[in-house]
């Protein structure tokens, strides 16, 4: 029997509505974007019904949004987006965010195609899995003192940049230019900081990973050219967030959340969507410390770029300037952000949640590089170790998502019934043959992590094109992969 | 009785707990947590750490004892394997906790867990004791 019993009417063909008569307690309708394919497996999964939960949070603005590549999570589904009103008493929820505050991907072109690389692939793969600290609360030669840490808390990617980790150009092409304003030490716990000492520059375990790939299709030449892109040339997808650090000051928000909500006489479907005002004392501290560790996550992926950059130049002997390795773009997908939006003819500051979701500012945006005001934000979407990942762009028409679009392929599988699908079989043995070489440290990591236990990328992809919130421009395979 | 069973999940891991009373539910669910963490079989003890916690309700009190316990993991690096509740009611605990660093014991180490969550949480009294259910963000 299906999860989910109760109402999706069809919108259009990527479009699915949950009617806000669905739950007593819902202040805005659910809208799944989907395909019929899709949405079967999404309505075996409880997900549909954390959308009518978070439809009951106060101050939401015009629908509860899930991207298709949607599937359960805790408090918000995983794919969730929701914009609260903050002037009408909209709330900030960190289960709305998450425990990874801050996971999201990078993309690093090189000039280095397919063809060279190929045959050194393996070695290449073993330089980066010696190079990266990775895996169960894995500690990294980065270490730093705790008003040095402070520094990394409201400097963000900037601390990398201004101790020699990176470029300013590596600033300018990631979101928020890798710092958020207004992060407050003051409001991050001594635990926090404890778990947080030792993580910067580390991978983590999950689904946590670099990945060596080669462009194997382009869909939009002009733009694919603004990213100095072209089949057969090898890019580099890093994803990671904001460690244990993170995690605490999540964990110790949800907790404060709930004592928080009972005095503002909110009440929600979930615990797990404890939420406060964004303008309530309660609610800003949090966005004091989320932001914190925002900027971790940014100082995290910028040096663990910097490691890998130090692998290749190492391997190739050539410098990551020579082997032309510049960041295409650096995307948070759990994050809550401050944006405008025009909302019914009035222009509103909006709370906008998205949790595995990716931000799409469609061309002319103001916040893009100048390099991309034309072409719109790069997007970059990983898929499973398997198979593709891809390179997109934001839309104009993404407004309607408040400019969101999905954030992976999705799970399929829980990871018990991944590592029972797996059982007798060797996931890196069957990946070789493949072509791909996968190192990870976590035992049992690769089965749970099998390709599988995930929704096919290109599926989810489709539904994005096809529904317009964002463009495919190029699609990558994996040649090679180390894992947490 | 079983002490616990990983059940389905898509995202995360979840585990529903069994004990027959509030003692054994929070060993048993310290326990099944660790499990996921590290393969613990033939583990012998080496470090004890003094827990003590109030909270405002048993479920909150549940959540956390096992951060707590993941904390010191974390930043002290033990494996936690046996757990001696001394005392234990709906919104206070005292325990013991008894484990060995991860040290030379890296290789094994499995998942990474993030924290535990609050997802549909909720203490359950059957006639053959208590069960909870337990998210775990991974």
């Amino acid at each position: 029997m299906q999860t989910w019993q109760g109402p999706l009417e069809k919108i259009d063909d990527y479009r699915w509505r949950i009617p806000k008569s669905y739950m007593q307690g819902m202040r805005v309708p659910g809208i799944i974007y989907a395909d019929r394919n899709l949405l079967e497996s999404i309505k075996n999964d409880k997900a549909p019904i954390q959308v009518a939960n978070a439809a009951c949070l106060p101050g939401i603005v015009k629908n509860s949004l899930a991207m298709p590549d949607i599937h359960w999570g805790y408090g918000l589904p995983i794919g969730g987006v929701v914009a609260t009103d903050i002037e009408s008493g909209g709330v900030i929820t960190p289960g709305g965010v998450g425990y990874d505050i801050n996971c999201g991907v990078r993309l690093v072109k090189t000039n280095l195609t397919e063809k060279e690389i190929k045959p050194r692939i393996k070695d290449l793969i073993y330089a980066l899995y010696n190079n990266i600290p990775a895996g169960v609360g894995s500690e990294g030669k980065i270490r730093v003192s705790a008003s040095e840490e402070k520094k990394i808390l409201t400097n963000g990617a900037k601390w990398a940049v201004d101790k020699g980790f990176g470029t300013k150009e590596d600033l300018e092409y990631t979101e928020e230019k890798g710092r958020m304003e207004g992060a407050d030490p003051s409001n991050v716990s001594e635990r926090a900081y404890q778990r947080g000492k030792r993580q910067s520059g580390t991978l983590g375990s999950g689904n946590h990973f670099v990945e060596v790939q080669s462009v194997d299709e382009i869909y939009d030449e002009k733009t694919a050219k603004t990213f100095n892109i072209e089949k057969g040339q090898v890019t580099i997808m890093i994803h990671s967030g904001s460690r244990g650090f993170g995690y605490q000051v999540c964990d110790e928000y949800a907790k404060g959340m709930s004592s928080a909500q009972s005095k503002y006489g909110i009440s929600v479907p979930d615990r797990q969507l404890a939420c406060a005002p964004v303008k309530s004392p309660e609610g800003k501290s949090y966005i004091g410390a989320m932001k914190c560790a925002a900027n971790y996550a940014w100082n995290n992926r910028q040096c663990l770029m910097h490691l890998v950059r130090g692998v290749f130049e190492k391997f190739f002997n050539r410098s990551f300037n020579d082997l032309g390795m510049d960041l295409i773009y650096d995307v948070a997908h759990n994050i809550a952000k401050f944006e405008k939006y025009n909302i019914d003819g009035k222009e509103k500051l909006l709370c906008v949640h998205r949790k595995g979701a990716t931000r799409a500012f469609g061309p002319g945006h103001p916040d893009l590089p100048s390099e991309y005001k034309d072409i719109g934000q790069p997007v970059i979407i990983p898929g499973d170790m398997g198979r593709h990942s891809f390179l997109l762009v934001g839309t104009k028409k993404a407004e309607e998502t408040f400019y969101s679009t999905c954030h992976g392929a999705g799970r399929l599988l829980s990871r018990k019934a991944a590592v029972s699908a797996c059982r007798g079989r060797s996931i890196s043995q069957e990946l070789a043959e493949k072509g791909i070489v996968v190192m990870a440290s976590g035992r049992g990591t690769l089965a749970e992590e099998a390709p599988e236990a995930y929704k096919n990328v290109v599926d989810v992809v489709h539904v994005v094109h096809e529904a317009g919130i964002s463009k495919r421009v190029a699609r990558m395979q994996p040649l090679g992969v180390i894992k947490g | 009785m079983k002490k616990y069973e990983q059940i389905p999940h898509t995202s995360d891991i979840a585990l529903r707990v069994y004990g027959k009373d509030l003692k054994e539910l929070f060993a048993n669910a310290a326990y099944g947590m660790f499990d996921i963490i590290a393969d613990l079989e033939g583990l012998k003890e080496s470090v004890s750490i003094d827990v003590s916690l109030k909270a405002p309700s048993k479920e909150e009190l549940l959540v956390s004892w096992l951060d707590e316990l993941l904390y010191s993991f974390y930043t002290k690096g033990i494996i936690f394997f046996k757990f001696d509740i001394d005392s234990i009611n709906k919104e206070e605990l005292v325990a013991k906790a008894h484990g060995r660093h991860v040290g030379e014991n890296r290789n094994r180490l499995k998942s990474e867990i993030k924290a535990a969550t609050y997802h549909d949480l909720e203490i359950k009294e059957e006639r053959d004791g208590l069960n909870v259910q337990i998210v775990f963000d991974v």
